[in-house]
């Protein structure tokens, strides 16, 4: 292993040579964060090369218009909120679901949990805080069709499920962007497939490599990233072969297809980005959260001072934030980034490396 | 007169009168068998040898009550004896004390105190004192116990953050996270639950055997709540040392860590109730370490690091398995799933 690790190293001490400046590259994957920040493989690196982490947590980049939604359908009587743990604690413009303390807050761990506390309580309507990438959107699906078929009417979801491509456009598409290759997330590309990262490759000439969570797949992932820099080539390749296939997993994918359809939604720190949300098709319609209760998300500016969103775009990184390690921590989160275990901020807080400490 | 014995507990079982009475000679000594409570006094007589006594208390509200490898019953006696035996002491005495939810079966509270009985005379302890409450459905989660503990303090043996040195080894007993994860994961009903088991078991024989037979103990503690990254934690904050530990040579059971990466917990957080942390001169490690090795509470220890001189601030780092480095901090209290 040592070995592998080595020549790794050497593949990214040249690349940061023969680039002769400092070496941006960004996960988009929550999972990769926190292996990266737990086996501290930022020390093993050289210091101009740097890791940025983002959009890849799906709690962190949900926008807080979607936040505020969810806050208001808590308040409505006969509501019960179905969601993941992390969700509960983000806060919205005032409060969070935690705070709101309204006993309706059922915690799940799958769509499928959330179905069942519709089947488990007639009385009630079971709205599902649905969010996540293409990994948990076709579960969102499943649940959907299945309510459809067995007839449940007393579940909905509030769709906040986002599409990873568009989102590394959008970055990508930004001039003040510094990111000069994507370590590609692993799980995502298990269902979308690495074909996908085709058009990035193409369009900005960024080299995409997926990789799993392990942290020798991830610096294997890295000297792969360093081989393109040194060649000055931009490929899409997958160091997490054994999992990953150039079409990705083709019923899944049609299981998101049968349900859902891409619209252009919002992304904390990205703003409104084109076809990279999706909403339900309109056949199942009735399932929609917003129909049904006649609300909608709406875009609202975020007066805390929480810099997730420049986070999440790789502008800044987290102890660059006022706030951070002082208004905000983990027991006290002002934004996503320090809710989720998986969010850059609260990941910094937790595993922050030698000499890089937040005061 | 005799009160025929409902299947619960009623109210009126912590009400003072016949049916307490009932309870305690009916369903509580016959399990505890010994002299000293038997005379129900309002308080034990001990007669200790040594003046030098150590003290603990504990409250125990786990739930599920019982669990794969215990229950509340042996975990309330194990817990206030290894608070003992890390402290440098032979426990000899522990109080119980129940506050039980009216509803319970009676049944169940008869598992617990015999588990909690049998836990205690495999550890040569006695239970000489005790206290019934009856609180009203809904004002407790079915039973909560407290135990206290006297135990005497082993002859020479004086345990303390102050004698933590640089160059000491860091000793742990054996592998981490199994009582947090199988409860965790009975409480979330995870299929891969029958795998896991806790590791709540009575140290004091162990810790005893060390301190009795090597010279260099600095000092002990059980990593419970909080898991060994909070041991570890209070030992440098109290010490004002640094220590780094080495990701490959901390043991933990193969299901734990899967659980736990699956859950997106930290196996370093995780709590423990059957492990400690030992702070060992070098020149005595590898004979606590021996020692450790032939008890079957010990079978899997290891050292797992050393104490190392703080730069700006006492910190815990640990060294990964690829060689990287990282902080490992006092965790934050009740870390949420991850969702994806």
């Amino acid at each position: 292993m040592l070995e592998r690790i080595h020549k790794a190293q050497i593949l990214m001490d040249k690349a940061c040579q023969s680039l002769a400046r400092q070496i941006n590259i960004m996960e988009v994957c929550g999972t990769h964060t926190v292996s990266i920040f737990r086996s501290g493989i930022a020390s093993t690196m050289p210091a101009r090369m740097k890791l940025l982490s983002g959009p890849g947590c799906p709690v962190c980049v949900t926008p807080l218009g979607y936040i505020n939604l969810v806050l208001e359908l808590a308040k409505k009587k006969n509501v019960l909120i179905a969601t993941y743990g992390d969700m509960v604690r983000v806060p919205g413009s005032n409060g969070s679901l935690e705070k709101q303390n309204n006993n309706n807050v059922r915690i799940v761990l799958s769509s499928e949990d959330a179905l069942q506390l519709a089947k488990d309580n007639p009385d009630k309507v079971i709205v599902f805080v649905a969010v996540g990438f293409e990994t948990t959107t076709p579960a969102t699906a499943v649940a959907v069709s299945e309510a459809d078929e067995l007839g449940i009417d007393n579940f909905c979801i509030l769709s906040g499920h986002k599409r990873v491509i568009p989102a590394m456009q959008a970055l990508l598409s930004d001039k003040n962007n510094r990111i000069d290759a994507f370590l590609c997330p692993g799980h995502v590309t298990v269902i979308i497939g690495s074909d996908a990262y085709h058009p990035i490759v193409s369009q900005f000439a960024k080299p995409c490599v997926v990789a799993g969570f392990e942290p020798m797949q991830i610096i294997q992932g890295l000297g792969e990233i360093s081989r393109q820099l040194i060649e000055q080539k931009a490929e899409v390749k997958s160091v997490y072969e054994a999992v990953v296939t150039q079409s990705g997993n083709t019923t899944a994918q049609k299981v998101i297809e049968s349900c859902f359809e891409p619209e252009d939604g919002y992304w904390r720190g990205l703003g409104k980005i084109e076809k990279s949300t999706y909403k339900l098709r309109p056949e199942y319609s009735r399932f929609d959260t917003c129909k049904r209760f006649g609300v909608e998300e709406k875009p609202v500016d975020d007066t805390s001072g929480c810099r997730c969103g420049e986070v999440l775009c790789g502008l800044i990184e987290p102890p660059q934030c006022a706030l951070f390690g002082k208004k905000c921590s983990p027991d006290t989160p002002v934004g996503p980034c320090m809710v989720s275990s998986e969010g850059a901020c609260a990941a910094w807080f937790k595993y922050r490396p030698k000499g890089k400490q937040a005061q | 007169m005799s009160v025929e014995q409902p299947h619960k507990i009623l109210l009126a079982h912590g009400g003072g009168g016949r049916l307490t009475d009932q309870l305690i000679r009916q369903h509580i000594l016959p399990k505890l068998k010994n002299d000293t409570i038997a005379e129900l006094a309002d308080a034990a007589k001990l007669n200790l040898s040594s003046p030098q006594v150590c003290f603990s208390t504990d409250s125990y509200v786990v739930k599920p009550l019982f669990f794969n490898g215990g229950d509340i019953g042996k975990l309330a006696v194990c817990g206030t004896i290894n608070d003992l035996a890390v402290s440098g002491a032979k426990p000899v005495a522990l109080s119980l004390s129940l506050i039980i939810e009216e509803g319970l079966e009676i049944n169940l509270l008869d598992k617990i105190l015999s588990s909690a009985a049998t836990a205690a005379r495999d550890n040569n302890v006695l239970i000489v004192a005790g206290d019934t409450k009856v609180v009203e459905a809904g004002a407790a989660d079915k039973i909560f116990i407290n135990t206290a503990g006297i135990g005497e303090r082993l002859p020479g043996v004086d345990l303390g953050l102050d004698k933590v040195a640089v160059g000491d080894k860091v000793l742990l007993s054996g592998t981490i996270g199994d009582h947090g994860m199988t409860i965790i994961s009975q409480r979330e009903d995870i299929k891969f639950q029958t795998q896991i088991k806790s590791d709540c078991a009575a140290l004091a024989e162990l810790t005893c055997s060390i301190l009795e037979n090597t010279k260099g103990v600095k000092f002990m503690r059980d990593p419970t709540r909080g898991g060994l990254a909070s041991t570890l934690n209070e030992i440098v904050t109290g010490s004002g040392r640094a220590i780094e530990i080495n990701e490959t040579d901390i043991p933990a059971n193969l299901p734990v860590r899967a659980a736990a990466e699956m859950l997106g917990f930290d196996v370093l957080n995780i709590a423990n109730e059957g492990k400690f942390v030992a702070i060992v001169s070098p020149d005595s490690a590898e004979q606590a370490l021996n020692i450790c090795k032939k008890h079957p509470l010990g079978k899997d220890a290891a050292i797992i690091g050393r104490v190392i001189e703080a730069l700006k601030a006492p910190l815990v780092e640990l060294i990964t398995k690829i060689g990287g480095r990282r902080i490992v901090q006092m965790p934050y209290g009740r870390e949420l799933p991850r969702i994806c």
